[in-house]
């Protein structure tokens, strides 16, 4: 076990350093730099700012000297002055993350226990009925739920402010925006590993000990249904990652997210790689959990 | 041979007559109403798109990007059934062209993604032995990351106008090559799960054994053998890749102006929602319908063709 996840651990330094390299070289690759964008500056100018951040040496020294300065935490970034990419990540993401966490809060609640009552109550009112709920959340895309989630409950209603980041009541409809679309594949997940293991001996021997029926409902047959949506975590949450930068834009939240795509557009070169090295290492972190959570759900499986 | 005797093999052929398996899937199919209702929608849509903008354009005079400022944003009427937006232009015209943008998009990118997915996925299986493994470790790695922040990149760094083939927008080409790219992935793996049990039938040792090649063996006797999965996963890229068009064109990194698809749309209605809903509504509510049904038709084709795969 140890072993294992030392190993993967290893695993991620050259995984995320091949990641920048591809992406170093992407920016390479496209016409123009940073520095020629909209307004020209004076040649001379455009030499020393190109000098200073060492767009003037060959592509193999640039990179060196990116990833040197992204592991100590002191490359600065290029379009905002006096501020290392460590520092703008270290003030947006805080943001980003309670958002993503909310959302994953959300989606595991109401994903987990739609999916019991479905698997529970199969082909009744109710399996239909949540199960229909679902497919809808899958379907509707999050920039067109949470406009119409502001349009009904904010600007309609007056429930909760429509926009910004400020206290648990602007909190209440990005989450749910986000969440929403998980939620229903979490619930589709459930219903169909509950369905698998409900008849399975194991649940039946628990029912016959004389178990409460919440009893084997949750500690014995939603334990062994839970694999497939563990399994579903890892990608959901490189899902959610990209879906807080569309969430971050409609309810204009200051997160990492749409900050990302700002310094794409502004070819902050320095900032892109950054970010994208920081959210690679949290997903195959994420993912790695993932695994290790394998084993204690599921007691046979053994990790190589 | 009398005439008693062959009628009766006549009989026995017809007796024995198997279906095969897309018999057997198309009525399978048809029993999930859900899925054939779906399937209609969907035609309807595409006509909607597809005939619509030329209908709209003889029956009210509306076009995608012409205008009409003294009328600005107007609400529904019988003119423009489904309104005016801020610079006067028909909704309904735009939803249309609009739509057509994303499902050409969505076909084209998945048409990429087919070529690209089931060509690695079947040399890998084919080959097996350490290509195999080296080309799924390369699979396996790109999974892991996240690969739609790349996109982004892309799609921010390279001007539209350095990319387009003859008269198609820049933009375009960026946007079936990024979401071809990307979507490839979990197709290849599947096709190369196929490829490795099917590569050990005995009509392939046959074939083999007939002297015939081995790119014509992968290609003309396996290759057509998997798609089943193949259709069925194809179905569910479909949505996906819409999806992430429209997530695209909704950050601006996608369709530009004066071209218009379903992301776009329901950007500029979001910034205008709150005075003119029904520039959010048009756009939001066809897309939401198409994907919706793009969805169901899947899990449809799904049950048919493969009932072992469950619900994933």
């Amino acid at each position: 076990m140890t072993t294992f996840v030392a190993k993967r651990l290893l695993q991620i330094v050259p995984l995320v350093v091949l990641l920048a390299l591809v992406t170093f070289l992407l920016l390479q690759l496209a016409p123009g730099g940073p520095f020629d964008a909209e307004r020209s500056f004076p040649p001379e100018i455009q030499r020393q700012l190109e000098a200073r951040f060492q767009l003037d040496q060959p592509w193999y020294v640039q990179f060196g000297s990116y990833m040197a300065g992204l592991a100590d935490g002191t490359l600065p970034s290029l379009k905002r002055p006096g501020l290392t990419v460590g520092e703008l990540i270290g003030s947006s993401f805080p943001v980003s993350l309670l958002l993503g966490s909310l959302a994953m809060a959300f989606a595991l609640a109401l994903g987990i226990t739609s999916g019991i009552i479905g698997a529970l109550r199969q082909n009744t009112i109710w399996d239909w009925s949540t199960m229909s709920v679902a497919l809808v959340g899958i379907s509707v895309p999050n920039f067109v739920l949470g406009p119409l989630l502001v349009l009904c409950f904010a600007l309609g209603l007056g429930w909760f402010p429509p926009a910004r980041w400020d206290g648990p009541a602007t909190w209440v409809l990005p989450a749910i925006t986000l969440g929403l679309a998980y939620a229903a594949y979490i619930a589709r997940l459930t219903r169909a590993g509950m369905l698998e293991v409900i008849r399975a001996d194991f649940v039946r021997t628990a029912r016959a000990k004389g178990l409460a029926e919440h009893v084997v409902v949750l500690r014995h047959a939603l334990r062994g249904a839970l694999a497939p949506v563990v399994t579903f975590l890892g990608p959901a949450t490189a899902q959610i990652i990209t879906g807080t930068v569309v969430i971050e834009k409609v309810f204009q939240v200051p997160g990492l997210g749409y900050y990302f795509v700002q310094s794409a557009l502004d070819r902050d070169y320095s900032m892109v790689l950054g970010v994208v090295c920081f959210y690679s290492v949290i997903l195959m972190v994420m993912n790695l959990l993932v695994d290790v959570a394998y084993t204690w759900l599921d007691p046979r499986v053994k990790l190589a | 041979m009398s005439a008693a005797d062959t009628h009766l093999v006549v009989d026995e052929r017809e007796l024995v007559a198997g279906t095969s398996l897309w018999q057997d899937a198309w009525r399978r199919w048809r029993r999930n109403r859900v899925s054939v209702v779906s399937a209609v929608v969907l035609v309807a849509v595409m006509v909607f798109c597809s005939v619509g903008p030329l209908a709209a354009e003889l029956l009210l005079g509306a076009t995608y990007d012409g205008q009409d400022i003294s009328l600005g944003a107007s609400a529904p009427s019988w003119a423009h059934p489904m309104g005016t937006d801020v610079l006067g232009r028909d909704v309904m015209a735009r939803t249309m062209h609009g739509g057509r943008v994303s499902l050409m998009v969505a076909l084209v990118a998945t048409a990429v993604s087919l070529l690209v997915g089931v060509t690695y996925g079947a040399v890998s299986g084919f080959v097996g032995g350490r290509v195999d493994a080296a080309m799924m470790r390369f699979v396996d790695l790109l999974l892991s990351t996240p690969y739609l922040l790349l996109v982004i990149v892309l799609m921010a760094v390279i001007p539209p106008s350095s990319v387009s083939i003859g008269g198609l927008d820049g933009s375009f080409v960026l946007m079936f090559a990024a979401l071809g790219l990307v979507s490839w992935l979990v197709l290849a793996r599947i096709v190369r799960g196929q490829v490795l049990s099917l590569k050990q039938q005995e009509y392939v040792e046959a074939a083999r054994a007939i002297g015939v090649p081995q790119a014509t063996i992968l290609f003309r006797h396996i290759v057509p053998n998997t798609l089943g999965p193949v259709i069925v996963y194809s179905t569910l890229t479909i949505p996906s890749v819409m999806l992430s068009e429209a997530f695209l064109s909704f950050l601006g990194l996608g369709i530009r102006e004066p071209q218009a698809s379903w992301g776009t749309l329901v950007s500029d209605g979001a910034n205008a929602m709150v005075v003119y809903p029904w520039l959010l509504l048009a756009p939001g509510l066809t897309m939401t319908l198409t994907l919706f049904c793009l969805n169901f038709l899947g899990d449809g084709l799904r049950d048919a063709l493969d009932p072992r795969q469950g619900e994933t």
